[in-house]
């Protein structure tokens, strides 16, 4: 089949849907458009039963019960939701909590925002592996320590911490363990009790579901979690989250993750020899490539590579037929670089030289192969015009040199 | 962000690319920016020293599409210009020409900082040799 532009390699910003979710949204967005709240007409019955239904499919992913789910907007709304709820709820208990400096910004800003309100905050810092580890966690906690919240997958390099772990820690300790798990779920297996986990945030369109759908699973039983609503209303979703439901949403997302959960094992296999075609050829046909994160625990579909010498963003310009990410935050209106690799020790110059690289359910691997041949000519271009190569081949390294800022 | 057509131009054939002999006593070179910001552009110019008229102009930069595209159009504009003319570019005549949105003015900017640093590397060699000669 003739390559197809642009190619999409940005799966961890977000994922095209299925055609079977779209599928099974399509009569939801359509004739049955009851309310799942109308408990006493046939309309109501019907949407309540395909919210049952998803939910059912969402719990048999994550090793859950069904009356454990509670639907969201999406991720950012599940943390906050979980962060901020438990540091209300239990405020009495204690008003630490423990968290890493690499999460995501939506795990981030509620906890600085909790540190505005009085509470304390530790902020774990992972290693050049970017890996957070148990003893890590082990060693922030205090007597009044309510929460642990790590992701499970990080989003910029696709590195796994060690969750089980500290999930198992945290029930030692009898605190409350929170994973942001919204790279992580339907791309690897998952299962809260084995892990440990009290609280657990995901969204449907980072597994080929629909955007503004998600849900935060909230453990029943050893212990009943309890958390504080944002939202005052209805009482929906056991008083968690008031709002009418998001049917077709919903279904989708049911739909999304009954999909992942039964084609996990292949799509495992297969994106990660579309990945490593990636990176063997990248690291075989360039110099001085580093690719960022553990390699080994790491998601299947996830590569973040730092190409030194040459500027991110200029490197996106040369494989401009392929949507990618990139470390630099120069596209946008912060010239900041990443703050994920960052925290990991890459420089500030190579966190400019990194692009991230997700895989996909519908990705290709003549669209792997078209991507590594366009990223080894450009880099090679780039490179010629690049002053810090230049250094670089006369034997001075350019962290070595004093420049001047501006 | 969509690139203007001209600094997709300048990036896809970029005019200038390449070094000039630093050590030389007709070439100026000018080194800005830092990698930790993201860009590092070097100017050089080869410049008649009878006349003052820049013969040649070369860059290499590490950059966005817009530094690169601001140091090639610096290069282009430089040759044939005597070194004072040249010191009159200014970074908002790059960012006409070039299209450059808000976000990426300081782009232009570091590329007027190379031209004035590369014409003050050259009148520096330039002050060094007369001394040298008057001492003599």
């Amino acid at each position: 089949m003739a390559l197809q532009f642009p190619i999409y390699l940005d799966n961890n910003a977000t994922t095209p849907m299925d055609p079977r979710v779209l599928e099974a949204m399509l009569p939801y967005l359509t004739n049955k458009f009851g309310n799942a709240a109308s408990r006493n007409h046939a309309f109501g019955w019907e949407a309540e039963e395909a919210v049952d239904k998803a939910r059912e499919q969402v719990a048999a992913l994550i090793g859950a019960n069904e009356k454990e789910i509670v639907w969201t907007s999406g991720s950012t709304e599940s943390n906050n939701l979980a962060i901020k709820g438990v540091a209300d709820m239990y405020k009495d208990k204690g008003k630490h909590i423990i968290t890493a400096v690499h999460e995501h910004k939506a795990v981030l800003d509620p906890c600085k925002r909790l540190q505005k309100e009085g509470y304390e905050v530790t902020w774990l810092e992972p290693g050049r592996d970017g890996i957070i580890y148990a003893e890590q966690v082990r060693k922030a906690i205090r007597p009044d320590t309510i929460l642990v919240t790590i992701m499970w997958a990080n989003n910029e390099i696709g590195t796994v911490n060690e969750v089980p772990e500290i999930g198992a820690l945290c029930k030692e300790h009898d605190i409350i363990f929170h994973t942001d798990a919204t790279q992580y779920v339907g791309k690897l297996p998952c299962d809260v009790e084995a892990a440990g986990i009290d609280l657990l945030s995901a969204s449907g369109h980072k597994m080929y579901g629909p955007k503004g759908v998600g849900f935060l699973y909230v453990r029943r039983r050893k212990p009943r979690v309890r958390l504080t609503p944002i939202f005052d209303g209805g009482g929906h979703e056991r008083g968690m989250r008031s709002g009418t439901l998001n049917v077709p949403g919903i279904v989708g997302m049911g739909a999304a993750a009954e999909i992942a959960r039964l084609e996990m094992p292949a799509e495992i296999a297969r994106l990660t020899a579309l990945r490593n075609i990636l990176e063997e050829g990248v690291l075989e046909q360039l110099d001085h490539v580093h690719i960022n994160g553990h390699r080994e625990r790491r998601l299947p579909h996830t590569s973040n590579i730092s190409f030194p010498y040459v500027e991110g963003e200029s490197l996106m310009m040369a494989i401009k037929e392929v949507a990618v990410s990139s470390g630099s935050a120069c596209t946008s209106a912060s010239l900041e670089p990443s703050y994920v690799l960052k925290s990991l020790g890459v420089g500030d110059d190579l966190a400019h030289s990194s692009l991230r690289f997700g895989v996909g359910r519908f990705t290709t691997e003549e669209e792997v192969r078209y991507t590594l041949a366009a990223l080894v000519k450009g880099v090679k271009r780039l490179r010629e015009m690049s002053p810090l190569y230049e250094l670089a081949l006369e034997g001075i390294d350019p962290n070595t040199v004093e420049w001047g800022h501006h | 962000m969509a690139y203007s057509p001209k600094v997709v131009d300048h990036y896809e054939h970029p005019r200038n690319v390449g070094s000039l002999d630093k050590s030389a006593s007709n070439v100026g070179t000018g080194v800005v920016g830092a990698p930790e910001c993201g860009d590092v552009m070097k100017l050089q110019i080869l410049v008649d020293e009878e006349t003052g008229v820049i013969k040649d102009a070369k860059f290499k930069t590490f950059g966005c599409g817009s530094a690169i595209a601001s140091s090639s159009l610096a290069t282009e504009w430089m040759k044939g210009k005597t070194i004072d003319e040249a010191a009159q570019i200014k970074n908002t005549d790059i960012v006409q020409e070039l299209s450059l949105p808000p976000v990426k003015i300081h782009c232009s900017v570091l590329a007027e900082d190379a031209i004035k640093s590369a014409i003050a590397d050259f009148k520096k060699k330039q002050e060094a040799r007369q001394a040298q000669s008057v001492a003599k």
